[in-house]
């Protein structure tokens, strides 16, 4: 990890429920406070208190069903939170300042502050109706307003750099899921997020297919300032991306830590329980 | 006994109000197309109000006979003011009529786009109507063709009753002639006639065209 760590870990508090960082004179790109979500009478979170700072690499783990793709979705804006607020790059998302007032937020600040997440979905969602090139060029040319040229060239690059230049006029339909989910990490990409979500990007891949996106992923963690949600059960790969890993178990964060310490020193039964099915002895 | 000399003696009276058949077809359709988008957008919005007056349009639509309908805009409202021709009457009434029908239709197409489009245009920050116009609509239009055309048919074989508000169409040029020689068998076959060859070639076209986006 080449990433510059811009905050200090306060290794005794990590057993503390909630986030354990000292913050540096950094603002956090990501604050969730006092986050919960409920589904009716089901909690899905409960009052999660989170940051992330700018171009840290933060792995979700945990059980189906513990709350990490909610708690992602949250900030993509995809649901809406039942309590709390997230702030994004000092703004808040899901609420809006009016006459001094706070109040929840129109789709007009909602467009504003969203530009600044991206996401790579699970399965993949590309357009089908559109080729490869155009799947990853109309968003910069209709959300950004790039000239045809501008959106073009950044498609090509992006593209380029995983891997399929020579697939631009391809549909996605005759791509692999490999070579679909790596589409999907272009088109995500070229928009210039400061936070991307990778929500289990290679759990739907067959199993020969989920390195060379994996291998994107750490390309692109190994370059950038861009801070990553990645939600994966590949605890491996999350091992050599993370700066944090974040364990998840119904709706709360049980304990979290850098990865040498989460996987050789875990300290809750929750968690010890949870990677001893990932032990291959 | 049938008369070929009667016949051609009338055809050409009949084609010509074959053009205002076909012409009410296609002008009602227009109208059923663009009616039928904007009832289905509305009935998906979330200004409330729009939405169940959109739904409560196409209830009160679909069960009352498209003749009714037709007696109200006719009749009935140049009685408030407005007075319209038999034809614009017409097209508007049947055009209303069938733009409940394509409106299910329409709303079949965009249900049928999996949620993951729409959340990675919202991903992406396509604006709604950008997600309208560039990623769902030209997702769920194309396989909805066929069932349009199957409509353009019906409504086709509908004009018939456009006669009831005084609009001469063909079945109702062939009534007249029929009751101005009491001769109606050649008036009324070569209508039927007109209204088969036609109605079925349209068909074998929109399969056609089914065939051809499938391929796709």
């Amino acid at each position: 990890m080449s990433v510059p760590l811009k905050v200090i870990y306060n290794e005794e508090s990590t057993k503390s429920i909630g986030n354990d960082l000292r913050k540096v004179a950094v603002q956090p790109i990501v604050n969730y406070s006092n986050i919960s979500k409920s589904y009716g009478d089901l909690q899905v979170l409960r009052n999660i208190d989170l940051d992330i700072a700018p171009g840290e690499k933060v792995a979700l783990i945990g059980p189906s069903g513990s709350g990490k793709t909610t708690l992602a979705r949250l900030l993509m804006t995809l649901e809406e939170p039942t309590s709390g607020t997230i702030e994004v790059d000092g703004e808040m998302l899901w609420h809006q300042k009016t006459n001094g007032k706070l109040v929840k937020a129109n789709e007009k600040h909602l467009h504003k502050v969203r530009g600044n997440i991206g996401m790579v979905f699970q399965h993949f969602n590309l357009f089908p109706h559109m080729t490869i090139l155009r799947n990853v060029m109309e968003a910069p040319r209709n959300v950004l307003g790039l000239s045809k040229e501008e959106a073009m060239e950044r498609a090509v690059t992006m593209l380029k750099q995983v891997g399929l230049a020579n697939k631009i006029d391809v549909y996605p339909a005759q791509l692999s899921g490999g070579q679909k989910q790596r589409v999907a990490i272009a088109r995500a990409l070229v928009m210039r997020p400061k936070v991307m979500i990778f929500d289990e990007p290679t759990s739907a891949l067959d199993p020969e297919l989920v390195g060379e996106v994996l291998e994107v992923i750490k390309a692109i963690a190994a370059e950038g300032e861009m801070a990553m949600l990645l939600i994966t059960h590949e605890m491996d790969f999350a091992r050599d991306v993370a700066d944090r890993i974040l364990f998840f178990d119904q709706g709360r964060i049980i304990e979290q830590g850098p990865p040498k310490r989460i996987f050789n020193n875990p300290e809750s039964e929750r968690l010890q329980t949870f990677l001893s099915r990932f032990n291959r002895h | 006994m049938w008369s070929w000399d009667y016949t051609l003696l009338i055809l050409p009276q009949i084609l010509e109000a074959l053009k205002i058949t076909v012409s009410a077809t296609f002008v009602a359709f227009a109208v059923a197309l663009v009616g039928g988008l904007i009832l289905t957008l509305a009935r998906r919005s979330d200004f409330k109000p729009l939405s169940l007056f959109a739904q409560g349009f196409i209830e009160f639509v679909r069960s009352t006979p498209l003749l009714v309908q037709l007696y109200f805009i006719f009749y009935v409202l140049p009685e408030h003011g407005l007075s319209l021709s038999p034809f614009i009457a017409g097209v508007i009434g049947l055009g209303l009529h069938y733009s409940t029908y394509l409106s299910e239709v329409y709303r079949g197409g965009i249900e049928s786009i999996p949620p993951g489009q729409w959340e990675a245009a919202k991903a992406l920050n396509f604006t709604p109507l950008e997600t309208w116009r560039k990623i769902i609509l030209p997702q769920s239009i194309p396989p909805v063709i066929p069932v349009m055309g199957n409509y353009l048919i019906t409504m086709f074989k509908e004009t018939p009753v456009l006669s009831a508000i005084t609009l001469v169409e063909i079945m109702q040029t062939a009534k007249m002639l029929g009751s101005h020689s009491f001769r109606y068998l050649e008036a009324f076959t070569i209508v039927g006639v007109l209204f088969l060859v036609l109605s079925y070639s349209s068909s074998l076209m929109v399969r056609r065209l089914e065939v051809r986006l499938n391929l796709r």
